[in-house]
């Protein structure tokens, strides 16, 4: 027996409608992820030393920043969806869940934001 | 909340080898998220400075650091191989259980050729030497 109105019962555990979005933008991200990590591994792997200026030379030259800045976001919007979708099978109880999806996404933004600054700031004082 | 009926859960199930490979598409996805967060502390690092850079390298190029980098690499190509095993799936590709179990030894193979390559750029000599 609840006091809670079934309208109200009804809108709070009900779809929500976006479920197709998510499950659809995680596909979209994973194939556009697909080349740039191909990309990132065999760069890294062929990097001849991982000093300073060869690190460096390496992310500020021709289109690397572009593709790295564009990497960085879609794997990070592709590991938010993920993260997401194991946290809402594992964490219970509407506090831990909430406060861990919460948490994820600002981890997410914030390292985002941070790897795309990181590659400007490398690539603009290359002197382009 | 009200009782809502719940589909079997996975131990109801006889194990079948897929099913790991299901579990462990999650395990190095949640790691890739990992190492995403440190290839990331990585790049910002390099934008500090050259002595920032030079402070942290150790960690990267020491044996630790390979190690890691090593998992991570792993990771990526079991989840890419089977991200496209999945995508493949949801295109209506491959659901008979003969070709399911077909791409999950192919994904486990190339895992396997896949990751023993780039350990070999990882810890080939003078990889990574500051």
């Amino acid at each position: 027996m609840s006091l809670r109105a079934p309208l109200a019962r009804a809108l709070h555990h009900g779809s929500a409608h976006d479920g197709v979005g998510h499950w659809l933008i995680q596909r979209v991200t994973a194939v556009a992820l697909a080349p740039l990590a191909i990309w990132l591994l065999i760069a890294l792997l062929s990097l001849p030393s991982s000093d300073y200026p060869t690190v460096t030379g390496w992310i500020g030259a021709g289109l690397h920043p572009v593709l790295l800045a564009l990497t960085l976001l879609i794997a990070s919007w592709h590991s938010w969806l993920g993260i997401q979708e194991v946290i809402e099978d594992y964490v219970h109880g509407f506090v831990s869940k909430s406060s861990a999806l919460l948490a994820s996404l600002f981890v997410h933004v914030l390292f985002a934001a941070g790897g795309v600054y990181a590659v400007l700031r490398i690539a603009l004082a290359g002197g382009a | 909340m009200a009782e809502r009926p719940l589909s079997p859960h996975i131990t109801r199930y006889r194990w079948a080898y897929t099913m790991t490979l299901s579990i462990v598409h999650r395990i190095t996805g949640v790691a890739l998220a990992l190492a995403l967060l440190g290839l990331i502390a990585w790049l910002v690092s390099a934008s500090l400075g050259a002595e920032t850079y030079a402070a942290i390298l150790p960690l990267l190029t020491g044996i630790a650091g390979k190690l890691l980098a090593s998992l991570a690499v792993a990771a990526l190509i079991y989840h890419f191989c089977n991200g496209l095993r999945h995508l493949a799936w949801d295109l209506g590709f491959g659901y008979e259980r003969v070709d399911a179990r077909r791409s999950a030894v192919l994904v486990l193979a190339v895992t396997l050729i896949g990751a023993a390559v780039c350990l070999y750029f990882i810890f080939r000599p003078g990889a990574g030497a500051a």
